[in-house]
């Protein structure tokens, strides 16, 4: 029996992280509760050293190790540097917010760390089992932090029901996993495309075509909840609402660069050759998902909500990107239609992290502000944090100088290159609808008269970070040049053709 | 000047100064956000000058053109440049922006800075929108120039301003997005955005009909034109008074300057096969609405619909495609902007002494007021179309113009002149005539020196344009032949 050890260093970061989540785990069982800080700190420092480990690491290279369940590509660096950053930011806006209300133990920073574990480990898959290890690492952190809140009646439901759920579609997955590995006789997700693209050159009977498809719909499914996207959201407005709003904060930002990143790594690197196939359900949850997200929206007053329909919208949108890769089995399009559906990934991260950020804000021990009357006349308590909000809820309605305009005209330019201009009309039309459930809440924020007057009390740390956020919103919106060149880039380095 | 970005400057000068004011915060530094803005509007002007004075008339190129990559991966370029159909309008909106900053100047008492930024800002993304060459540049300042008219008619307006800021946000960016796809569309099918390739590039007639069809509903809204006009009584009414003038002078001139910029030369083949269509629904605006202005109530109403009415005429005159059809509309443009700009100024005059926009409220305002009642009968003269007034000459060059295309466009065309001086005039004859209706007319000081100055301003401007318009159509001339020998050749 020959044993090669394996070569570790590409995935120096992950080992890094599981590593410091181990010590750290270890550190807090022994610490008193006046130390609960050092958890905290440890986290922060964990994930930006993770974040320049990667950054001085970071090549065009591809490489892939740990037996084919690896791979270390700029895409993956790429996003595994986004992640980093998004979660910092969410512990940073959150830490207040969850010591206020008794929850800050080390337990939840640790969980964070494990999701952000879990999200590097699906970046950076290139098999099944490492995919479905990272997504279930990342999807069990998550229900544990839905529910942290142990009194809440709210959170424990929306934790059942994120958990039933997000079981039933894990099982969804690894059914369609194994579906494909029937068909294919191959986990790797190389090896997948490979045996599809050499079972399409000598075509071997009807059945094991019929067993590929299976597996896809179920992938599809499973990758579709992930994302929330209609109709597996069921669970998004739910869970958004009833998690604490810093655990909102995380579910709606990082992992959603994570599901970008899984949808790559199977649809277009797995199973790119049955792209005419996936691409039409993708259409059909688009579609879905914009009409039902923007529609629903308009009818929530609590603010959380109308955030988590309008990011079942959004995901809508990155869907939109994805299906306009492969027109009529001419590849033309794809790098255009896979760069757009990234850019806008990371744009409405960004987007996300503020608008929680937002909420966070206004926030305070005892007091929810989680309403969309909440914000009543928010100009005149903070006409700076006012304006930060008119940001990013013009920029989330697409609305130029800001980003979100720029990340939907990636989106839709790329729908016309591909020849599918009525999906660009419904878009653009439900941005429409869309609009007015965001300029509501500019109208509440400067028409109306405030109710609750308290002065805002918030960290000087939250809100530097969030001033910032907000201004890179509008930053990037008048120069997003950098960041379409660097989603191309990483693109091109990691699925040559 | 030549060296300097002048374009550049005419619009970054007011958005910089606008977020400087902006910076002076809370309403105890109300008396500097004041200054600052005047300061910021004067100097947003000055640079504006040299564009009029530096501008070569004998050709149709484009002037102070800077062009520079912005986002390479769409091919965006910040193209800028004003030709003959463009110029006057950047020079329009700086001069508006000064009355607009003094004309609030005590009014406003309520976050200042705030409002005062908000009209800066604005005015610099206007200027923005009439000298963008590249075609999502221009998209950009369309849809951005929402954001502070939403403000502003949302924060300072009247007592339904929430539905009136809705309603004119959502109807125009409903046209605006679908002009976002037909953009997107060009930019496929020329590979750049510049709007000057767009006029060279081919395209086919199944093409050129969607493609009419989306800039129509974009810039129809805008216009407004019959029957997508009912926002802008609405906001008009809603507004307050800066925020009504920069509505009329400029923003209503937006559609009317995309169709020249867009619909006409790149999609001409479909221009003319509409043509029929855009007369029917300008002589709509004219007529029907001319009847509609004759039974408001409301002053502020009553301009709104004059305003729908004189830009009907303009698309009339844009639509029977001849030299004196599109000066004479252009030339209405420019006089529209000063004269319904003055109207809305002199509305927000009593307006802001009875805080009523009634017209039965009123009644014998002469008596205490001689000198506002004699600058308010020059503009409602002006608004009817009086010889020797700036709202005579384009519409007698349109009407010309209609006379050559066909006799009974021109006369139905020609019955603003009847209708336009009966709703302006009785409304005048109400308001200012007769007994003193009441003890609130009895108790009114007439204009101080402020008022008095940006009304004198507008009036001499109105009468300058009225008696010797020719410095105003010299600058048009080679532009709008260019234009129509687009028009003219079949891009098919």
């Amino acid at each position: 029996m020959n044993f090669v050890v394996p070569d570790f260093a590409p995935a120096v970061t992950e080992l890094f992280v599981a590593g410091m989540s181990l010590v750290i785990l270890l550190l807090t069982v022994f610490m008193r509760e006046s130390a609960r800080n050092i958890g905290y700190v440890l986290t922060q420092l964990t994930l930006i050293v993770a974040a320049l480990l990667t950054i001085f690491t970071m090549d065009g290279q591809v490489r892939v190790t740990l037996s084919d369940m690896y791979v270390d590509d700029l895409m993956g660096d790429v996003l595994k540097i986004l992640i980093c950053f998004s979660v910092i930011t969410a512990l940073i806006y959150g830490r207040g917010y969850a010591a206020d209300r008794g929850f800050d133990r080390p337990e939840y920073h640790l969980l964070a760390l494990f999701s952000t574990l879990g999200m590097m480990v699906m970046v950076t898959a290139n098999h099944f089992l490492s995919l479905y290890i990272g997504l279930e690492m990342l999807s069990l952190s998550l229900y544990g932090l839905v529910a942290f809140d142990r009194d809440s009646a709210r959170s424990t439901e929306a934790a059942m029901k994120y958990f039933i759920l997000g079981a039933l579609a894990s099982g969804l997955l690894l059914y369609g996993m194994s579906m494909v590995y029937g068909a294919t006789g191959n986990l790797s997700l190389s090896g997948v495309a490979q045996a599809i693209y050499n079972q399409a050159a000598v075509y071997d009977g009807v059945s094991s075509k019929t067993v590929l498809m299976f597996g896809l719909v179920f992938i599809v499914a499973g990758l579709a909840f992930k994302l929330g996207v209609v109709p597996f959201h069921m669970w998004v407005p739910d869970v958004y609402h009833g998690a604490p709003t810093s655990v909102t904060l995380m579910i709606g930002t990082a992992p959603k660069l994570a599901a970008f990143a899984m949808a790559m790594r199977l649809l277009v690197g797995g199973l790119f050759d049955l792209a005419e196939h996936w691409q039409t359900m993708l259409m059909l949850m688009a579609v879905g998902s914009l009409v039902l997200g923007n529609i629903a929206a308009i009818a929530q007053t609590n603010l959380k909500r109308m955030l988590a329909y309008s990011g079942i919208s959004h995901m809508g949108f990155l869907l939109l990107g994805l299906l306009s890769g492969v027109v009529e089995g001419d590849r033309f399009n794809a790098l255009n239609a896979y760069t757009s559906s990234m850019f806008y990934a990371i744009a409405y991260v960004v987007m996300s992290l503020a608008s929680f950020g937002i909420i966070i804000l206004l926030s305070r021990s005892g007091f929810e502000a989680e309403n969309i009357d909440d914000l009543k006349g928010l100009n005149k308590r903070s006409s700076w944090f006012a304006a930060m909000m008119m940001i990013i809820m013009f920029s989330m309605a697409g609305i130029p100088f800001f980003i979100g305009f720029f990340a939907k005209l990636s989106v839709l330019q790329s729908l016309v290159a591909a020849d599918m201009v009525w999906l660009a009309v419904l878009a653009v039309m439900m941005s429409l609808v869309g609009a007015f459930y965001y300029l509501r809440v500019v109208k509440v924020m400067y028409f109306d008269e405030p109710v609750d007057t308290a002065p805002i009390h918030a960290a000087s740390d939250i809100r530097v970070l969030l001033s910032a956020n907000c201004l890179a919103i509008a930053f990037l919106g008048l120069l997003p040049q950098q960041l379409i060149d660097l989603c191309q880039l990483a693109l091109v380095a990691s699925f040559q053709g | 000047m030549t060296g300097m970005p002048l374009l550049s400057l005419a619009i970054w000068v007011p958005i910089v100064g606008g977020l400087l004011v902006l910076a002076t915060g809370s309403d105890r530094n109300a008396p500097m956000a004041r200054s600052m803005a005047l300061l910021t509007s004067v100097i947003g002007f000055l640079v504006t000058i040299p564009l009029f004075t530096g501008f070569d008339n004998s050709t149709s190129a484009m002037q102070f053109v800077e062009l520079a990559r912005w986002i390479p991966a769409f091919n965006v370029h910040y193209y800028l440049g004003v030709d003959g159909l463009s110029v006057l309008f950047v020079l329009l909106n700086s001069f508006v922006t000064i009355l607009v900053v003094v004309a609030g100047w005590e009014v406003i008492k309520t976050k200042v800075a705030q409002y005062m930024a908000a009209f800066l800002i604005m005015s610099g993304l206007l200027n923005g929108i009439f000298s963008s060459l590249d075609g999502l540049l221009f998209y950009v300042f369309f849809e951005a120039s929402l954001i502070p008219l939403y403000l502003i008619i949302g924060v300072w307006g009247g007592a339904n301003r929430v539905y009136a800021a809705f309603k004119f946000f959502l109807y125009t960016l409903a046209g605006s997005l679908l002009m976002l796809v037909a953009l997107i569309y060009l930019f496929m099918q020329s590979g750049s955005f510049s709007i000057l390739d767009w006029h060279e590039l081919p395209i086919a007639m199944g093409a050129q009909n969607l493609l009419f069809w989306a800039f129509l509903i974009a810039f129809a809204v805008k216009v407004p034109m019959w029957p997508v006009h009912t926002w802008l009584p609405d906001a008009h009414v809603e507004a307050p008074t800066g925020g009504s003038v920069v509505l009329a002078a400029i923003a209503l001139k937006l559609g009317a300057y995309g169709f020249l910029r867009f619909t006409l030369p790149i999609v001409p083949d479909a221009s003319q096969a509409m043509a029929p269509m855009m007369i029917v629904l300008s002589l709509i605006a004219v007529v029907y609405i001319g009847f509609v202005a004759l039974v408001q109530a409301d002053m502020k109403k009553l301009v709104a619909y004059s305003s729908i009415a004189h830009m009907g005429f303009v698309t009339l005159g844009f639509f029977i495609f001849n030299p004196l059809g599109v000066e004479g509309a252009l030339v209405q443009m420019i006089s529209h902007g000063f004269v319904s700009g003055a109207m809305f100024l002199c509305i927000g005059v009593l307006y802001d002494r009875m805080h009523s926009r009634q017209i039965a409220d009123y009644g014998g305002v002469v008596n205490t007021m001689p000198k506002f009642a004699a600058f308010f009968m020059l503009f409602a003269m002006a608004n009817a179309g009086l010889p020797g007034t700036s709202g005579f000459v384009g519409e007698f060059m349109v009407v010309l113009g209609a006379v050559q295309y066909s006799f009974w466009v021109a006369f139905a065309a020609a019955t603003t002149l009847i209708l336009g001086a009966a709703y302006t005039l009785w409304m005048y004859k109400r308001v200012v005539f007769g007994a003193i209706g009441n003890d609130k007319v009895a108790k009114l000081e007439d204009i101080n020196g402020r008022e008095f100055a940006f009304l004198a301003v507008l009036a001499a401007c109105t009468l300058i344009m009225g008696i010797y318009p020719l410095p105003v159509t010299e600058v048009m001339h080679a532009s709008v032949n260019e234009l129509l020998q687009h028009v003219a050749t079949s891009k098919l």
